[in-house]
């Protein structure tokens, strides 16, 4: 199944050298159009006044974390659908569950390596 | 002659407790003094078990009076002034510094990766190759920075829960070991139920992704 790689891609992360090496990561594999938050907020923002085809966020953020960000949006009628990978070091079992019951389409925990990435980047896409 | 029982009756003690939680700050060395003057001046009409009991009173009141100055001793107000913020300062220089060298890796990566997409064929892929696990590498300082806070946040508890004891020892007497410092909470739990973010485990506490691919998966 063929993935549009022209989509707009929503990646969350308070550490701004995280977003960096994923939004490299991501042009590697052919996703261009990136696009940046640094927290749940302002992903909400982003994500009500815009159209993305992927979110991939953090957890541990504030004032909105990941999981919160999620909940907002599996909440909102029109961007429920929307595929989120949660990229994370939160990796204890009520975490995962947790954010399994929110409706996250993948979880990556950290560190991760570049084929991970694009393994649950293919999966999810595939699937949506 | 009164009677002296060997353990202390359940109503009393129910009542020092209550005592106890009414006065919270009260000073030991002032209740060691007054229960000692007291079986003081029952002295008289104590029989030997009694006695035993009233050296061990005394040589409770001598513990904490010998605390209360070795902990003087200690210059406590150090470990506020100047130990552990000196600490969390060192900690966050070296957040900077990764974070700054960090950037410079990556900022000579992204030239790398524009090169090799200049280039064709071997070159090219082995170029990228080698810049994609450099990004992955890179990624560490997200990992130490997180593992940092969480090092800061717990000398803040420890500082905060040393300030806790001090005061205890110290309000009683006006002594200055140290100011009264608000209690630290350490990775609170969010309010709605939520599983809190802790940030790393250490390695053998965490799940590794093929844990984690396995549990997702037990849902469908």
């Amino acid at each position: 199944m063929s993935i549009d790689k022209s989509m707009n891609v929503l990646i969350v992360d308070d550490y701004k050298t995280m977003l960096r090496i994923i939004r490299n990561l991501l042009k590697q594999i052919e996703f261009n159009n990136v696009e940046e938050a640094t927290d749940g907020a302002e992903a909400l923002a982003k994500l009500r006044s815009g159209s993305f085809g992927l979110v991939i966020s953090d957890w541990n953020m504030a004032p909105m974390t990941g999981l919160q960000l999620l909940q907002e949006v599996r909440a909102d009628a029109r961007l429920k659908g929307t595929p989120f990978i949660m990229i994370t070091a939160e990796s204890k079992t009520e975490n995962v569950v947790a954010a399994k019951q929110a409706g996250v389409s993948n979880y990556i925990v950290k560190p991760f390596n570049a084929e991970t990435l694009r393994e649950k980047i293919e999966k999810v896409l595939g699937n949506a | 002659m009164l009677e002296l029982p060997a353990r202390i009756p359940e109503p009393l003690a129910h009542r020092l407790a209550a005592i106890r939680s009414r006065y919270p700050a009260s000073d030991p060395d002032m209740v060691a003094g007054v229960v000692g003057a007291v079986l003081t001046t029952m002295r008289g009409d104590l029989s030997a078990s009694d006695t035993a009991l009233l050296h061990e009173v005394e040589e409770l009141g001598r513990t904490i009076a010998a605390a209360r100055a070795e902990i003087a001793a200690l210059q406590v107000d150090d470990i506020t002034a100047s130990h552990i913020p000196s600490a969390t300062d060192e900690l966050d220089a070296i957040v900077a510094h990764t974070a700054g060298a960090t950037n410079s890796i990556l900022e000579v990566c992204e030239t790398l990766d524009s090169v090799a997409g200049k280039l064709d064929g071997e070159a090219a892929a082995a170029l990228q190759d080698a810049t994609t696990r450099i990004y992955e590498a890179c990624s560490f300082q997200d990992i130490t920075g997180q593992r940092i806070t969480k090092v800061v946040a717990t000398l803040k508890a420890i500082d905060s829960k040393v300030a806790q004891i001090l005061n205890t020892f110290s309000e009683a007497h006006g002594d200055s070991f140290r100011a009264p410092t608000p209690a630290v909470v350490v990775s609170p739990v969010p309010a709605n139920g939520d599983p809190a973010a802790v940030g790393p485990q250490l390695p053998g506490n965490a799940m590794d992704q093929t844990d984690i691919d396995k549990l997702l998966a037990s849902f469908d």
